[in-house]
């Protein structure tokens, strides 16, 4: 596996670990259909909120957040409702997150939660 | 996170606006925002704040950044705003420490460097007026914001030095950078080109009294006469003549030729009457002011408070003369154009130079013209009458003899006539400070005949020429005007019969074409 794959992974992990520390129920990882993928999908309460992780293990690239332009988040918004089709699932309210993980291999890896964006 | 905010200053033609500078660090994915009818210039103000934030070491927050122009309905153009913006962007960060109250106007370079920006003088001008002495300007444009009294301005050659005067983390700035100074082109009124000097012209004795008639009363003037007389000459050595300007008119001329200039940062007041010579093609624009969006002065308005020269007045375009008639009554230029409307002032001498007839040799007996009489009438057909209804000096300027031109050398100097011209301009504002005018040119036929009447013994000529209808009621009016300058320049306290007799001369030498 490669290097980035593997700290795709891992940040993933630690975005899972995180939301659920949040109090949100993971019901599905690594979803993926002809549209694209769904990193992370949780309940938040009655929320069906689909989350999208960014791992960095440095800022000279930009931030994570920088890198979910506008023509991704129309994706995940339309890959919310293709997960539900997919899983005749009903959700009353819906909501994309995004999951920024800075990871340098020195000391606790940083994360940021932006809740409900575009 | 709270608010940031901060003041700049919107110019509208001369007159500037406080814009009110919000901004707000949004809890969503990374974006920049200006809101609040922006330009193209200030739209790309994100990239270089952006850049110049992280090249300074006081990188900007990354999530949205909305920054918004208040008042939103004024549109707002130019690179000026960068500085403003990105102070209440830190400040919404909590970067910087309170700003409240303080203008900032300045470019910023890529670098992080503070560049200056034109219109520096009318924009300051409007802030000390609108309440907010507190100014932070590029370094380069310091002597130009300081020449507005009561201005408190600061300035500074980069943004890392000026975070660091309010308060950011100093551990990552980028103190050491000093970028070296560039060498702008001033407006330094003392490099200015050299005026000419009055002694240069040999001879013409008619055409220096009245030149020296037109300094000391503002009045307007048109030269008429063959190629190579001197027309030229005479105009340029006007300006020299003319006084300088007191504190609020050289405000004014510097306000206008710093919103003129492309890359010029004025370092002192223009004091001396400038001179304008655009060129005969010019279009209504060029001499107006106009171009896209807000528009800039034009030749009209550079010389305000100074000459306005037109050669070859008759090569002109009607329609680009007749426009001059605005500004010649009222002394301000109203430019309407998609993006507002700009009033510039334009209160100048103009003087018209013209050849007798489109070959030029129509003067003297004129056996040598080869005009016919209908082109001679449409060439001097072009200059309408009400536009030369309002020039009160038409001269007919003939070529040099042979023994005024060995005199070289011989003639009075710019100097004592000056001396002259500033002691009518005493006379005339000791006269005409109540009536709030200060010049004779400016004095409404109602005073003339009214408060300033001249005995009927003295206006007999003038009368007996209305009553047989060679003189109009406005030619009248422009009589006395001239006389009341002759009059000034002989310290005389009002005109005599003699004064009235040399002033239909000056009024009436043109009159035979």
């Amino acid at each position: 596996m490669r290097a980035k794959d593997l700290l795709g992974q891992n940040g993933e992990a630690l975005a899972a670990d995180f939301l659920t520390e949040q109090g949100m129920r993971i019901i599905d990882r690594n979803w993926r259909c002809a549209d694209g993928e769904i990193d992370i999908v949780a309940l938040d309460g009655d929320t069906l909120v689909v989350a999208e992780v960014k791992t960095r293990r440095s800022l000279d690239y930009g931030h994570p957040f920088e890198a979910v332009g506008a023509a991704k988040l129309a994706r995940l918004h339309r890959l919310v409702s293709s997960w539900c089709r997919a899983h005749e699932f009903r959700a009353p309210r819906k909501r994309v997150d995004v999951v920024s993980v800075l990871d340098s291999g020195v000391g606790h890896p940083v994360l940021e939660h932006l809740r409900g964006v575009g | 996170m709270a608010v940031g905010r901060s003041y700049c200053v919107a110019l509208v033609g001369l007159n500037g606006y406080i814009v009110e500078v919000e901004a707000d660090i949004g809890q969503t994915l990374p974006n920049f925002v200006i809101l609040g009818l922006p330009d193209a210039a200030l739209n790309e103000a994100k990239e270089r704040i952006r850049s110049a934030a992280q090249n300074s070491g006081i990188p900007l927050s990354r999530r949205k950044i909305t920054a918004n122009l208040i008042p939103a309905s004024l549109p707002k153009r130019g690179s000026g705003f960068d500085l403003a913006i990105t102070m209440a962007v830190l400040r919404a960060a909590e970067d910087i420490r309170s700003i409240d109250g303080t203008v900032f106007i300045a470019e910023l370079g890529l670098d992080g460097r503070l560049r200056p920006v034109r219109g520096m003088l009318p924009a300051v001008m409007a802030a000390v007026q609108a309440g907010y002495p507190d100014i932070v300007v590029a370094e380069a444009n310091v002597a130009e914001a300081a020449l507005v009294p009561g201005a408190n301005v600061r300035g500074y050659k980069t943004l890392a030095r000026l975070a660091y005067d309010l308060g950011a983390d100093p551990k990552d700035l980028a103190l050491d950078f000093d970028p070296l100074d560039e060498e702008t082109p001033g407006l330094d009124p003392d490099t200015e080109p050299f005026t000419p000097d009055l002694c240069d012209v040999s001879g013409q004795g008619e055409a220096r009294r009245a030149l020296e008639v037109s300094a000391a009363g503002g009045h307007h003037m048109l030269l008429t006469g063959p190629p190579g007389a001197g027309k030229t000459m005479l105009a340029e050595r006007l300006p020299g003549l003319l006084p300088d300007l007191v504190d609020t008119a050289a405000m004014e001329v510097t306000a206008i030729h710093s919103l003129a200039a492309v890359q010029a940062s004025a370092v002192r007041l223009m004091r001396r009457p400038p001179f304008e010579n655009p060129h005969h093609s010019a279009t209504a624009a060029a001499i107006i002011g106009g171009g896209s969006g807000l528009p800039r002065p034009g030749a009209a308005s550079r010389a305000h408070r100074g000459v306005l020269f037109l050669d070859e007045a008759p090569e002109y375009e009607r329609r680009v003369l007749d426009a001059l008639r605005q500004p010649l009554e009222s002394g301000e230029l109203v430019i309407h154009r998609s993006a507002g409307t700009a009033a510039y002032p334009a209160r100048f001498q103009l003087v018209l130079a013209a050849n007798p007839c489109p070959c030029g040799k129509a003067s003297g007996k004129g056996m040598d013209c080869t005009c016919t009489p209908v082109m001679r009438r449409r060439y001097f057909g072009r200059m309408s009458g009400p536009l030369l209804d309002r020039v009160d000096i038409q001269l007919q300027v003939e070529r040099v003899s042979l023994a005024d031109f060995g005199n070289a050398g011989q003639e009075e100097d710019t100097c004592t006539v000056a001396a002259r011209v500033l002691a009518a301009r005493d006379r005339q504002q000791a006269r005409l400070w109540d009536f709030g005018l200060e010049t004779n040119s400016q004095v409404p036929g109602r005073t003339l005949r009214g408060e300033l009447r001249l005995p009927p013994g003295t206006t007999r000529i003038l009368d007996t020429a209305l009553e047989r209808g060679i003189l109009t009621a406005r030619g009248y009016d422009r009589v006395l005007r001239l006389a009341w300058t002759l009059a000034d320049l002989d310290r005389s306290d009002r005109p005599d019969i003699d004064h009235i007799g040399q002033a239909l001369g000056l009024r009436q030498a043109a009159a035979a074409i």
